[in-house]
């Protein structure tokens, strides 16, 4: 029998104030096992720990429940103190009586019944602990950032100046991401290029960094300290050893068709082509859908006047396997689809354009050379209406119920450049709030209002409805005036929300790696771990994680470097002992486990086995404890209950559903 | 008949088979049972007629670990459980030669509803008759062969054999019901009458395990309803709610493995429908993962034991 220590926390006011925890600890003593059981205001402080210390020493505890918050804040912490008095780490459970009771009821006596219903079940299952040991597993000292957008192109230069070998692996044919497609940023108006384009070329010139761009991650396996990562490299039908980018074959490709994904599909390009100037590497890949050669057999054009031989139609996708010990999701974000939002007419009206289109439109590498025109006749717009929120804070199934955040400071910023640029044209802003926290966020709104006359309206826009002659007329309303507006404009910009890359939900299945309802990988925690991700080894950076701006995600690339270069230092891991194990009189063998375990964990080996007499060879699982990373899924898909998993097992689970049911 | 029992003499006498897996005849015609013959002369007990239902697949696991190969008779139906074995490892393939035997159709004798049966005749195989001649203590009678066949019968999965060495006889067409029309009255039910239903059905049930038995995919070392370490075993043995956890139970360990060859229901001795159950899964798995059929072949993935991103995530808590 164990002798079982009780220990119930007031978290100060969190759990007493809801939960009377005096008489948890009655209850607690009625338990079988029970020897010892106190409450005390703060169980995590140093004098908490003191208490439990001296509680194991003085009345020899053999095992520890801790009545608290969750196992995610202190279970770290109750174990280190019970191991610093002798006691196996894994003898200590957690009751949660915090976030599972005090925080989400109101009536003291629910809550206090339901936290001894809690204590209950913890002590009914630390009678079935087993003390665990945990191993240990070597650190491969290589990090892999997904995404070569500025998120992951600051994390791997961080992460390569602190001297780990980075890779990042981007699926467009060069970095950049979004950063490289908007003309100036906020709030000091640089060109995004200028600022850019140097951390473009000191990532690709860094000797610990290697780009594959045009790729993809295929598949992941492994743990923290060491995923092994599939990249597929498409092909590119350009020899990158070869290429020089002189760019005479995009002057001559005659497949002038498909549209420009760099410039928002406003213009077109070449079959072969490079995404845009400061592309790297400067190499062009042949769009395979797109290519007269690939598809027809003939033309041949680029491969003619290539001076160097580089083109090569017979390039195959390959699959390169590397190791890694941390990896970092840096996908970004895509605006949404605009296709529920027929009031805005942006599928009827080329002058109606989202606000990344404008950036493009505006930008002398642009569609239009930067001249700011409407695309569907080339005349100058003399009156340019912005409407703010298109999807974003929607309360509906349409849009996201999300602020994306960057929206009022990109438009106050195209705004003021357009004024500045063209100031005999009005530009009106349909707002709902002006939302401008950061540093010198609000001077900068407040210039395009009072120093460029830039005419705010507060309130939405119910429709847009192209005209015969051209115009659109805006019917809007003013909350401030209580009057509906309506508006002949030239043209509509939409400040239209952004979500996560669509790929995010491919790869965070990928990396078993959680995302939340709108496509946002989760946090570790909100606030005290925002760049982890829940799964070991994974880290955030960037827009992936939630909205943010260019100096915020830069801030954040660097903090999930400092956590990968933090795991990289360590020469060993301790691992996990919570991990399956197979009996083997129960196996059957049947594959089931290995069909479903994630982490390619399972494997089977055919063995004698001693079945009370009977000697005979049968197929049997074999976990790699390494590998597992006790996700149970493998317990409850066995048939014959042969797959258990150790601190979790099917006992203590039936023991603690019995002393809840009791 | 005469022709199988030529063909495995044959075999058995080449030596290419070390036994016969077949039925025997029992004392009445309908008590056909599974057998192994290890000789020609043993042979002369062998049967195949209308009644034999019984599933021969589940026995080839015992059959895999003995020297030498085993001839098995498979009936289409059968041959899909043969294939879910093989896919689970728990038969050899190696060890077995198949012969992929004609069906049309199997019976029940407790689908003949007279009293005093003495003899059926007409059950013979290939020369069924469409009227069973019924011999019984109070005269004879005739009932139609169809009207005579077990459930599964009349939804047969088809006339293909998905697993075999060599095909030896006709099969025919049986199907005239609708597989998931029982199904779909339950589901149309209340919870009250949904309750009400199994509760009626399962409450006849006495524990005899011949379901769990007799069924291919029970086929662990050790069941868990056998095992002292789990408490939930015990549970299943001593509380009132006795019936239902174990057929619950027994229905989830099944899912997604389950070919619905029927043998639960046809051996029950208290003709409980518990192919119910396992078809309710089917149904479900077809409707959220796409058509699936447990032992068609052995590169499908298993809808349950796969993952793809694509997958339904079906909402839970749904009546």
């Amino acid at each position: 029998m164990r002798r079982i220590g009780v220990f119930v926390c007031h978290c100060g006011s969190n759990i007493a104030a809801t939960v009377d925890v005096k008489k948890v600890v009655e209850m607690a003593l009625n338990e079988q096992g029970v020897v010892h059981a106190e409450d005390y205001p703060y169980m995590c402080s140093e004098a908490g720990q003191s208490r439990i210390a001296e509680a194991i020493k003085e009345k020899q505890l053999s095992g520890i429940v801790v009545c608290s918050c969750s196992p995610r804040m202190h279970e770290a912490t109750f174990r280190k103190c019970a191991e610093t008095c002798g006691l196996n780490p894994y003898l200590v459970e957690i009751a949660n009586i915090r976030e599972h009771c005090s925080w989400i009821h109101k009536d003291v006596e629910e809550a206090t019944e339901k936290a001894v219903i809690l204590m209950r079940a913890a002590v009914a299952k630390v009678h079935l602990n087993a003390p665990l040991q945990a191993g240990e597993s070597a650190v491969t000292k290589r990090a892999l950032v997904i995404g070569g957008g500025i998120a992951g192109i600051q994390t791997a230069i961080d992460i390569a100046d602190a001297g780990y070998k980075v890779d990042i692996v981007e699926k467009t044919p060069s970095i950049g991401g979004r950063m490289s497609q908007l003309d100036k940023t906020f709030p000091t108006l640089d060109c995004s290029a200028c600022i850019l384009t140097p951390k473009m070329v000191e990532a690709a010139s860094h000797e610990n960094i290697t780009i594959h761009t045009y790729s993809e991650v295929e598949k992941v396996s492994g743990f923290v300290g060491n995923f092994t990562v599939d990249i597929r490299k498409k092909a590119r039908f350009v020899n990158m050893d070869k290429c020089t980018g002189c760019g005479v074959c995009q002057e001559k490709c005659p497949s002038k068709k498909p549209l420009n994904e760099f410039n928002r599909g406003l213009n077109t390009r070449t079959a072969i082509y490079t995404p845009f100037a400061q592309a790297i590497p400067n190499v062009p890949v042949i769009d395979p859908q797109s290519c007269i050669k690939l598809n027809t057999g003939k033309c041949g054009v680029c491969e003619k006047f290539c001076q160097v031989g580089a083109i090569d139609y017979t390039q195959k996708d390959e699959i390169i396997t590397e190791s890694y010990g941390a990896i970092v999701v840096a996908t970004g974000f895509d605006t949404i689809n605009l296709d529920k939002y027929g009031e805005y007419a942006y599928n009827e009206s080329k002058d109606v354009i989202t606000s990344l289109e404008l950036e493009r439109i505006m930008n002398a590498a642009g569609p239009t050379k930067g001249h700011l025109e409407r695309l569907s006749d080339g005349k100058a717009p003399k009156e340019i209406v912005f409407i703010q929120c298109v999807g974003s804070r929607c309360s509906d199934q349409r849009g996201k119920p999300y602020c994306s955040k960057i929206c009022c400071m990109y438009t106050a910023k195209h705004a003021m450049l357009i004024r500045d640029k063209y100031p005999d044209t009005n530009v009106t802003v349909f707002y709902i709030d002006v939302r401008t926290p950061g540093k010198n966020f609000d001077e900068f709104y407040r210039r395009a209002v009072e120093d460029y006359g830039v005419n705010y309206v507060k309130g939405q826009v119910g429709k847009v409805a192209p005209q015969p002659d051209g115009s659109l007329l805006v019917h809007g309303v003013d909350l401030l005036e209580n009057k509906q507006i309506l508006k002949k404009a030239d043209m509509v910009v939409l400040a239209t929300a952004i979500e996560p890359n669509p790929d995010v939900r491919k790869i965070a299945t990928m990396l078993t790696a959680s995302i939340d309802t709108n496509n946002f990988l989760t946090e570790a925690h909100p606030k005290l771990r925002p760049v982890e991700s829940p799964t070991a080894g994974v880290f955030l950076s960037g827009v992936c994680q939630g909205p943010k701006d260019i100096p915020e995600t830069v801030a954040q690339a660097g903090a999930a470097a400092v956590k990968v270069i933090g795991l990289l230092a360590k020469d060993k891991l301790k691992t996990n002992p919570c991990t399956a194990k197979a009996d083997e009189l129960r196996c059957n063998g049947c594959s089931q486990c290995a069909n479903v375990c994630p982490y390619g964990a399972i494997s089977y080996e055919v063995r004698q086995v001693n079945d009370h007499g009977i000697r005979e060879d049968r197929r049997i699982a074999v976990v790699n404890s390494a590998l597992c990373q006790g996700c149970g899924a493998c317990t409850v898909t066995c048939p014959s209950g042969a797959m258990d998993l150790q601190g979790f097992s099917n006992r203590q689970i039936i023991a603690e559903v019995d002393a809840i049911c009791r | 008949m005469q022709e199988l029992i030529e063909r495995a003499k044959s075999l058995l006498e080449a030596g290419q088979v070390a036994r016969v897996l077949g039925w025997k005849k029992g004392e009445n015609v309908w008590d056909a049972e599974p057998a192994f013959f290890e000789s020609a002369d043993a042979l002369d007990a062998f049967v195949y007629n209308g009644f034999c239902g019984a599933n021969l697949s589940k026995y080839m696991i015992e059959a895999g670990k003995l020297e030498g190969k085993t001839l098995v008779f498979l009936k289409p139906c059968d041959s899909y459980s043969f294939n879910q074995l093989l896919r689970e490892h728990r038969v050899d393939r190696e060890k077995a030669y198949i012969i992929g035997v004609g069906c049309k159709g199997k019976l029940a004798i407790s689908k003949i509803p007279f009293d005093g049966i003495l003899n059926v005749s007409g059950a013979d195989y290939p020369a069924a008759a469409e009227m069973l001649k019924v011999e019984t203590l109070y005269g004879d009678v005739e009932i139609a062969y169809k009207e005579a066949m077990l459930e599964r019968c009349h939804v047969c999965k088809g006339k293909e054999h998905v697993v075999y060495d060599e095909l030896l006889g006709e099969s025919c067409d049986t199907v005239d019901a609708d597989r998931f029309a029982e199904v779909e009255r339950i589901e149309a039910m209340s919870p009250e009458e949904k309750f009400a239903f199994f509760q009626q059905e399962l409450s006849k049930c006495i524990r005899c395990n011949a379901c769990r038995n007799v069924c291919p995919a029970c086929s662990c070392r050790k069941c868990v309803f056998d095992s002292t370490a789990f408490d939930s075993a015990q549970k299943a043995n001593t509380t009132s709610f006795e019936e239902k956890m174990f057929h619950i139970i027994r229905a989830f360990h099944v899912a997604g493995r389950c070919t619905d060859c029927g043998e639960c229901s046809r051996v029950c001795p208290q003709g409980i429908p518990l192919h119910l159950f396992n078809r309710k899964f089917i149904k479900d798995i077809n409707a959220l993962y796409g058509e699936y059929q447990a032992g068609s072949d052995l590169e499908t993935k298993a809808p349950l034991t796969c993952f793809t991103t694509d997958d339904a995530e079906p909402g839970v808590g749904r009546g």
